[in-house]
């Protein structure tokens, strides 16, 4: 609900006022119907900044790394926003979001945004909302967005259509080499972290990367960098960094940066659809006694679900 | 814009102020209020009272609770309780556990603390009364 007499959050936001931004998050995280009308006036301005998204299993480091991150970045003068998402139980719908601890004190320091995020029931690493949240964040006016994703497996890379570069965080003993082939996660890192360099294999798994990027370039032509660190005793961050920003210009110069993004763009709108369609349907089930009916039907084995999602699709389709 | 749909769950900030280092107690009462289905932003130890009306601010967080077992409680917790009206649109409630002498936890509910759990305080008291403060009923 925005009551009336309230300034308009857009230009609260863009006004660096943190509260407001705060809010607007929620409401964008809850679907509040409010936030539409704010995520349609940012829009425009957004797709301009680094999104860097760090992913990887859990426990590999990949708050910590943030943490430094912003501590690297701050000390260039780049203003920060740090979405972090931890996952919702199945169970209690409930979470608990931990990823603030590793954040450093910087008391009073308004070039930093930090907010943390439930996957709410979402697969593939991150929350449904999370790309407009970045989005928000940019109209905030920060000069970078680090996205961190829940502790990945294998097939969670929902961040690679949300980042602009993807980290994928690893640790030493993860694995032989043949993990490295696997199809997933290792496919969408343009930067590899090997972090927790300070331990014993660290020289093994920078190999073994090594050798899967010298394999060839991804089909953009990037090649993906390998950069190792410690968060222990800090080590590799400003490597880290200059890996991102490599890519990052390789991406503005590319031949296929536009088609990338229009592909990204596109698949965000057919989403959209589907949501839209899904609720619509979810709606009517819910209101018509006549549609409910044809559930009954397919619970009495009388018809099958794909008949029924036939005749349930909004009538211009059928 | 208030944004509270009634599918969204509350947020709830748990962090522990001061110096001392004992936070199985903030863990567990995480975990509980987790499991009754909010959002648990778990802030961790040694916070100053600014880090944690900030962490509150930039979380839009429905409830701060803050465990406190070093005996600084007058100190921190009403500095914590005056901050966030100043900075979190005085909308907050903040609720504590921790080692807190009776006289101490009567003037600190007169400063604005809605409620205090000592050690015999029982996991579901705690939460029940975490989830009437979020919905603004206690």
């Amino acid at each position: 609900m925005s009551r009336a007499g309230t300034p308009d959050p857009a230009r609260a936001i863009a006004a660096g006022d943190r509260r407001a931004l705060a809010k607007a998050i929620t409401a964008v995280e809850s679907g509040d119907p409010a936030s539409d009308a704010l995520l349609r006036a940012v829009f425009r301005r957004t797709g301009k900044i680094p999104i860097v998204g760090l992913t990887g299993p859990l426990g590999v480091g990949k708050s910590s790394l943030i943490n430094l991150l912003v501590a690297h970045l701050r000390a260039q003068g780049k203003t920060v926003g740090v979405v972090a998402v931890d996952p919702t139980s199945p169970f209690s719908g409930g979470s608990v979001l931990g990823d603030r601890i590793r954040l450093e004190r910087r008391p009073g320091d308004p070039g930093v945004f930090f907010r943390s995020m439930a996957s709410r029931g979402a697969a593939g690493g991150i929350a449904a909302s999370t790309r407009d949240v970045a989005r928000l964040l940019e109209a905030a006016g920060f000069d970078v967005v680090l996205v961190e994703t829940v502790g990945s497996g294998q097939v969670d890379v929902a961040i690679r259509d949300v980042a602009s570069t993807r980290i994928v965080v690893l640790v030493p003993h993860l694995g032989d080499e043949v993990q490295t082939l696997k199809a997933g996660l290792f496919e969408i890192a343009d930067v590899f972290c090997v972090n927790k360099s300070d331990l014993p294999g660290a020289e093994t798994a920078e190999r073994d990367l090594a050798e899967l990027a010298s394999l060839g370039p991804a089909p953009d032509g990037w090649r993906s960098r390998i950069v190792r660190t410690s968060t222990v005793v800090p080590s590799g961050i400003p490597e880290l960094w200059k890996a991102v920003e490599a890519h990052e210009r390789f991406v503005a110069e590319a031949p296929g940066h536009l088609a990338e993004q229009r592909r990204r763009l596109e698949q965000e709108i057919v989403g959209r659809v589907r949501d839209l369609v899904a609720a619509e349907i979810a709606a009517r089930l819910e209101a018509e006694p006549s549609l409910r009916h044809l559930v009954d039907r397919v619970v009495a084995r009388e018809l099958d679900p794909r008949s029924a999602a036939e005749r349930l699709l909004p009538r211009s389709r059928r | 814009m208030s944004a509270k749909g009634r599918k969204s769950p509350v947020r709830v900030l748990i962090a522990k102020p001061g110096l001392d280092g004992h936070d199985r107690g903030a863990k567990i009462v995480a975990r509980a209020l987790r499991d009754s289905g909010m959002e648990v932003i778990y802030a961790g130890l040694r916070q100053t009272p600014e880090e944690i009306v900030r962490a509150a601010v930039e979380e839009d967080v429905d409830l701060v609770g803050l465990s406190i077992l070093s005996g600084a409680h007058m100190a921190l917790l009403p500095r914590i309780v005056r901050l966030l009206k100043k900075e979190g649109g005085g909308r907050i409630p903040v609720f504590a556990g921790g080692i807190i002498p009776d006289e101490d936890a009567r003037r600190l509910r007169r400063l604005g603390v809605r409620a205090i759990f000592g050690p015999g305080a029982s996991l579901a008291e705690i939460v029940r009364t975490a989830q009437q403060l979020a919905r603004g009923v206690a």
